[in-house]
């Protein structure tokens, strides 16, 4: 779930109201928008991706409110890491594309599916 | 809180839904000139099970597709239709190369364009950018909570409040496209907290009929604290608490025992997950496929491929299902006039039978019966001389039969998750148990119908809390219904596939559910595939 909004890196555009599909932010007239309904957030990170100043930080339990603090939340290293990670903070570089490898995902699903079949042969076979 | 005063706006075709089919449905009303409102309960975007996902599209060359329908027919236990099939690869394989101004579509690994796969976030942002350029007009936190029916009885507009301006809207339109996505029962599957069935809702309140509701026992797999995507667990070994490895049939073997295995492990205690025999370049790339595969893991300081995890199985309802609003024309018409339905709202036994869409086909179906309602929409408002306002006809939890009064809420999403997301009640069904669970759902229900009340914003969660509970009574009735086992609907006490119920059933009704066999022919035409 949402843990928090770093004040002195919110610009008070309000993206995230606006991005969040659950409705969990409310905008507030002072700029900095309020976590109001934590129990809609579903933990999608969209919040996160939609905020350009990367001062939302969504908590990876989605059926618990995070204890997290701010301080452990920067040392942490993961503030804006899964838009840079989209490559939205950034133009691609030429002839890299940030989809360039997203057609592999079908043929290395296949490919997991298919080391998972041939290990359940052997684990059958061994344990006769 | 003071409400300010209602928006209202007309337009010739008004769709309900943000997701994919909402989308493609606003686009290509839009493109026969007509004025297009799109109405989306959260940010059309964001909103939905595509946004956060990665949909890859049925994608068949032409010289393959006689081929693939064929095959794909054969897996449908007779409740798919070869034509309906066909469309959606001919309709696909013209529409996603459109997008190309707004996605940044690239290689396909053999020197052509990658056009079937496209990840969740910048496709719905583009598909928003398309619609904006055409000129719909998008309406976001706009949940709709009710339809507007005229004295014929055909649906003319849609009513709601728009949760960030604190006020009602309402749209007259002559025609409406539901596209509000399938019931995910609040399971915690990643992008579906607002998937609770409301056009589902909606529409029965009009009379509209609902089919292959039965077919809906459908599952992901994710580490236990956060849904996410399932890239990663294809090649996984499984474990139990005590490090003992559990038999556990691979992905893909058919006849659900993957799940089935996976799912009477975690109801005897905590399943681990060990994904070290990944493809080694899945490891490498998975962070560039799919970035928020790994914030569930990295915020935990978890290193996925080396380090042992819990798993849980998140329940998709009816979005990975296959049941939702019966259509009964090429259109996508539902059986109300005016009232069309696409994508994981409507049922999609057309193209996957009995069995579940999966990503591929149910993409390639959200897109193409978006794109087919969005023109006949048009096309049917610019001839219709609808006018007439139409009275909102929306009850349980908006207009209760007896006295208003607060009801506890609290005994709702344990009992619709009975035989939708529980594993016992769901992949195990039996008469018993789905009659003893109907038994609460019914008077849940009673409860909702005769006193459920709210004001302003609250009627949004109201409503949903009543979409859920009707939603998951048509499940219920159509499961005890279909006497048999068949694909995603599974009964311990009827096993077998019974060749004398190779039909589909519709169910619908609200203070009264009823079942019935449907004995239409298919719904279209070999000319209409040929044109």
């Amino acid at each position: 779930m949402i843990a928090h909004i770093f004040e002195e890196r919110c610009d008070g555009c309000n993206s995230c109201v606006a991005a969040c599909p659950t409705h969990v932010l409310d905008a507030r007239t002072d700029g900095v928008p309020v976590i109001a309904r934590i129990d809609q957030c579903q933990t999608c990170y969209m919040c996160e991706l939609y905020c350009e100043s990367d001062a939302i930080y969504v908590d990876p339990d989605q059926l618990a409110r995070s204890t997290i603090t701010p301080q452990a939340i920067l040392d942490g290293g993961q503030l804006g890491r899964l838009r840079h990670d989209y490559g939205w903070d950034q133009d691609a570089a030429p002839g890299e594309g940030h989809l360039s490898d997203f057609w592999r995902l079908g043929p290395l699903l296949r490919e997991g599916a298919e080391i998972a079949t041939r290990r359940y042969a052997a684990f059958k076979a061994d344990r006769g | 809180m003071s409400q300010r005063d209602r928006l209202d706006l007309t337009a010739d075709v008004l769709i309900i839904g943000g997701g994919m089919a909402a989308c493609w449905a606003a686009t290509s009303a839009a493109r026969a000139g007509v004025r297009v409102v799109l109405a989306d309960k959260g940010f059309v975007g964001t909103s939905g099970v595509t946004a956060t996902g990665g949909p890859n599209h049925w994608w068949v060359a032409p010289d393959k597709r006689a081929q693939a329908v064929e095959e794909r027919h054969a897996r449908s236990f007779g409740l798919a239709e070869r034509d309906w099939m066909a469309r959606i690869i001919e309709e696909t394989w013209r529409a996603l190369p459109e997008l190309t101004p707004y996605y940044p579509f690239d290689t396909d690994g053999r020197g052509g364009t990658f056009y079937s796969g496209v990840r969740g976030p910048e496709y719905m942002r583009a598909l928003r950018r398309f619609a904006v350029d055409r000129g719909v007009t998008i309406l976001d936190h706009h949940p709709a909570l009710e339809l507007l029916q005229d004295e014929d009885g055909a649906i003319v507009g849609a009513a709601g409040h728009a949760r960030l301006d604190d006020r009602d809207w309402r749209v007259r339109a002559p025609a409406v496209i539901l596209a509000t996505g399938g019931c995910a029962f609040r399971s915690g599957l990643i992008g579906s907290h607002g998937n609770t069935g409301d056009g589902l809702l909606m529409a029965a309140e009009a009379g509209a009929v609902l089919s292959g509701m039965e077919f809906s026992a459908s599952y992901s797999l994710s580490p236990a604290w956060n849904s996410t995507r399932t890239l990663p667990y294809f090649a996984a070994r499984f474990f139990d608490a005590a490090g003992h490895e559990l038999d556990v049939p691979p992905p893909m073997s058919g006849e659900a025992a993957h799940l089935k295995a996976l799912a009477r492990a975690m109801d005897a205690g905590p399943v681990l997950a060990d994904l070290s025999d990944a493809p080694d370049l899945l490891k490498q790339l998975l962070r560039r496929i799919q970035p928020a595969s790994l914030p569930p893991f990295e915020r935990r300081g978890i290193d996925l491929f080396e380090n042992r995890f819990p798993i849980r199985l998140f329940g998709e309802g009816t979005v990975r299902g296959t049941g939702g609003l019966q259509i009964i024309d090429e259109d996508c018409r539902t059986s109300v006039e005016g009232l069309y339905a696409v994508g994981d709202c409507a049922t999609r036994e057309l193209i996957a039978g009995a069995t579940s869409g999966g990503g591929a086909q149910n993409a390639a179906w959200a897109l193409t019966s978006g794109r087919v309602a969005g023109k006949a929409a048009a096309l049917a408002a610019l001839r219709s001389g609808r006018s007439a306002p139409g009275r909102a006809i929306g009850r349980a939890g908006l207009r209760p039969a007896s006295t208003a009064r607060a009801i506890d809420l609290t005994p709702v999403v344990p009992a619709v998750q009975a035989f939708t997301i529980a594993f016992d009640g769901t992949l195990w069904r039996s008469a018993a148990k789905l009659e003893a669970a109907q038994e609460r759902l019914d008077d849940l229900w009673r409860d909702m119908a005769d006193h459920g009340h709210a004001e302003g914003l609250g009627r949004v969660a109201l409503r949903e809390q009543a979409a859920m509970l009707a939603s998951a009574r048509w499940v219920g009735a159509a499961a005890l219904a279909r006497d048999e086992s068949r694909g995603l609907h599974m009964r311990e006490d009827r096993p077998q596939v019974d060749p004398a119920q190779a039909r589909r059933l519709l169910t619908g009704g609200l203070e009264q559910v009823w079942t019935r066999f449907d004995h239409a022919k298919p719904l279209i035409r070999e000319k209409d595939v040929a044109a």
